[in-house]
């Protein structure tokens, strides 16, 4: 054991706070894993009425946010490596840009959301209600995940402002990065998620 | 008490490897819209679903620093996906062979 150790006053276990983090992302994959055996026994059953509800989606704006989430998941991944080498300006950069790719993300969703209201498309509606019981499930299913999910983009942007906040004030720093660590490990399975979540609503005939 | 120094010291991933992965996930997720426009019937879902994990699996090893962190991580990572397959493999059997 080395001297500096000694001088450490505060008690610190970052391989414990990272395995955690990692408990609590298997309760989410767990949690959506069971969305998704929903969603595949429904579809099964229901071929025809989901095929002619996800025609409704709009593809160019399902890739658009894919694209702007993988962007922002690679921008806060690069942002622990800066952390890491001291450039604490590159790192406020990244995670600036990872802030306002969730922000980008969202604003999509409003106005995505907004569309289907506009068409009388929202649970419960009596629109819905006339085309039957497999549509009622896809867009109960549609609507259930994909704001399940744009939840999770709240709580990251919560996450990642906190880390922002973090580094500015210099509490997290190349020797204590754990918080921006596990941030950005959230922040990936917000990305995960939506990895699935695009081609079984968005893609798949 | 760990050895966080030396834990962290070699962490720090090169940025050019962030933009490779992410080049091959745009990259990806391009075959996968382009593959799914074009009517290959029940084999759209095998294609979309196949290229949906390779994905993730490229998030999980390299954005989630599986492939960098330690190997007891790795193991329970597998352990529940295995656990989620598993759970969809036998509801789905049960439903298709009613």
């Amino acid at each position: 054991m080395s001297q500096d150790h000694l001088t450490h006053a505060e008690h610190r276990d970052d391989e414990a706070s990272k395995l955690g983090m990692w408990l609590f992302i298997f309760t989410e994959l767990l949690l959506f894993g069971g969305l998704f055996v929903v969603y595949a026994v429904y579809r099964y059953m229901n071929a025809e009425a989901f095929h002619l509800a996800h025609e409704e989606l709009s593809v160019t704006m399902g890739t658009i946010n894919t694209v702007i989430l993988l962007i922002s998941s690679a921008t806060v991944a690069m942002s622990t490596s800066a952390i890491r080498l001291g450039d604490t300006k590159k790192a406020l950069i990244l995670i600036a840009i990872t802030i306002i790719a969730a922000l980008v993300f969202m604003v999509n969703k409003y106005f995505e959301w907004g569309g289907k209201f506009e068409h009388g498309l929202y649970p419960g509606s009596a629109e819905l209600a006339a085309r039957g019981q497999g549509e009622v499930l896809f867009f109960g299913l549609y609507f259930f995940m994909t704001g399940l999910h744009g939840l999770h983009i709240i709580v990251g942007l919560v996450l990642l402002t906190i880390s922002y906040i973090g580094v500015k004030r210099g509490t997290i720093n190349g020797e204590s990065p754990v918080m921006l660590d596990n941030s950005g490990l959230y922040w990936h399975l917000v990305d995960l998620i939506w990895i699935f979540l695009f081609p079984l609503f968005y893609l798949i005939k | 008490m760990d050895t966080n120094h030396t834990h962290e010291a070699h962490h720090a991933v090169p940025y050019k490897t962030y933009g490779i992965i992410l080049a091959i996930l745009l990259f990806l997720t391009a075959i996968s819209v382009a593959v799914t426009q074009i009517e290959l019937d029940s084999l759209t879902v095998t294609v979309a679903i196949v290229l949906a994990t390779i994905k993730s699996a490229l998030v999980l090893y390299y954005f989630m620093h599986l492939k960098f962190d330690d190997i007891i991580l790795r193991i329970m990572v597998i352990a529940v996906i295995a656990v989620l397959a598993l759970v969809i493999l036998i509801t789905l059997l049960d439903y298709i062979y009613r």
